[in-house]
């Protein structure tokens, strides 16, 4: 990444999606559910152990914000994580919008951001040179926004928008490794399970 | 009062009540302003605008898998914003979503977008073999919306209600 100076994660370490999923699920200890954003986020997302509150998309870029915060409605009293993206985010940047609107307490967004159009060739993505998603999103209202610094400051970051509420963004500077493995794609399977998980289905 | 006598908007928000759709993001439009404030006067439903279709299809998505009802509202040409959402999302997953369109773009549209926007509508609905149904009368209306929320309900399948200017007045111009 060859960043503008005034960006906002240019003193960030670059970390690594699977390694900082890893952690971050490691901390989910009540059911929490967890929207897998298209591509690499989510085959990690899958990579990383298959739990029953986990749903992957595979489809519909740019909408795992979205979904959460439908599951945030719906659900009050979980606390819902959204991974995604950059590209995928910068294609719906709006949704953040929606969200400092609404303030779901339950609601926490982790974006990964590698500057890349990853699984489509490695194009660079605006925030490879230019657009701060942590700037982005303050400015859209999400007050709790911000760089993870370091992988342990990831995990504190993580740790305390479950515990504190929010809705919080953690934004975190990510290498160019590919995604670990694929998900299973089968979207009905994948929703079945999910809704098992959250108590929505027998 | 009778269903004929109230207004459209007053059934459609009776017909969502009576189904337990508590959820309604949408994004705005004209002709919907009716119903959208009256939404917003009802405690029972959450209601708030969206900045794009498709986000409001995600957040009814992720509602219904976390066990609450929703319904999205939109203008034809926001539907016309959204395929990529039902073709890749709505549709694989079998989500119930319950989907009302404000019909612009004919009987007295004066915007030839609008007017375009407006045939693509309906291909996309039916190539995604989609339940739609255009609603122009007013005494099969109540029928119309809370058989098929029932039936999208039950069959785990999307249901579209294209509001015709029949019905609603649409938005009128000067000639």
């Amino acid at each position: 990444m060859t960043q503008n100076p005034a960006h906002g994660a240019h003193n960030a370490k670059v970390m690594n999606r699977f390694d900082l999923t890893k952690r971050a699920v490691a901390h989910l200890k009540h059911e929490e559910a967890v929207i897998g954003g298209i591509g690499n986020t989510n085959f990690d997302l899958w990579m990383s152990g298959q739990r029953p509150q986990n749903w992957y998309m595979l489809g519909s870029m740019g909408l795992a914000i979205p979904i959460a915060l439908g599951v945030a409605i719906a659900q009050p009293k979980r606390h819902v994580v959204a991974l995604e993206g950059d590209g995928s985010l910068l294609m719906q940047l709006g949704c953040l919008a929606t969200v400092a609107m609404r303030r779901p307490a339950n609601l926490t967004m982790v974006v990964w951001d590698n500057g890349m159009y990853q699984i489509t060739g490695g194009q660079p993505t605006a925030s490879a040179s230019v657009a701060d998603i942590v700037a982005v999103a303050r400015g859209c209202g999400l007050v709790k926004s911000a760089w993870a610094t370091d992988e342990d400051d990831f995990e504190r970051l993580f740790a305390a928008a479950l515990k504190d509420g929010g809705p919080t963004l953690i934004a975190a500077r990510i290498d160019d490794k590919p995604g670990t493995g694929t998900t299973d794609r089968d979207p009905v399977q994948i929703r079945q399970r999910f809704m098992m998980g959250l108590g929505t289905r027998k | 009062m009778t269903d004929m006598e109230k207004p459209w908007h007053q059934v459609v928000l009776e017909t969502l009540k009576k189904n337990d759709i508590g959820l309604v993001p949408y994004v705005p439009d004209r002709v919907f302003t009716p119903l959208i404030k009256a939404l917003h006067a009802d405690d029972f439903f959450t209601t708030f605008p969206c900045t794009r279709e498709e986000e409001a299809v995600g957040i009814v998505t992720g509602a219904h898998m976390g066990g609450m009802r929703a319904a999205v509202l939109m203008q034809t040409s926001g539907f016309g914003t959204i395929a990529n959402a039902i073709a890749s999302l709505v549709c694989p997953s079998q989500i119930p979503a319950i989907i009302f369109v404000s019909e612009r773009g004919t009987l007295g549209e004066f915007n030839l977008g609008q007017a375009l926007v407006c045939r693509t509508m309906r291909p996309v609905l039916d190539s995604l073999g989609i339940e739609t149904h255009t609603i122009t009368r007013h005494d099969e209306l109540a029928f119309i919306v809370d058989r098929s929320i029932k039936q999208a309900l039950a069959t785990q399948a999307p249901v579209t209600f294209i509001l015709s200017p029949l019905l609603t007045g649409g938005k009128v111009f000067a000639a």
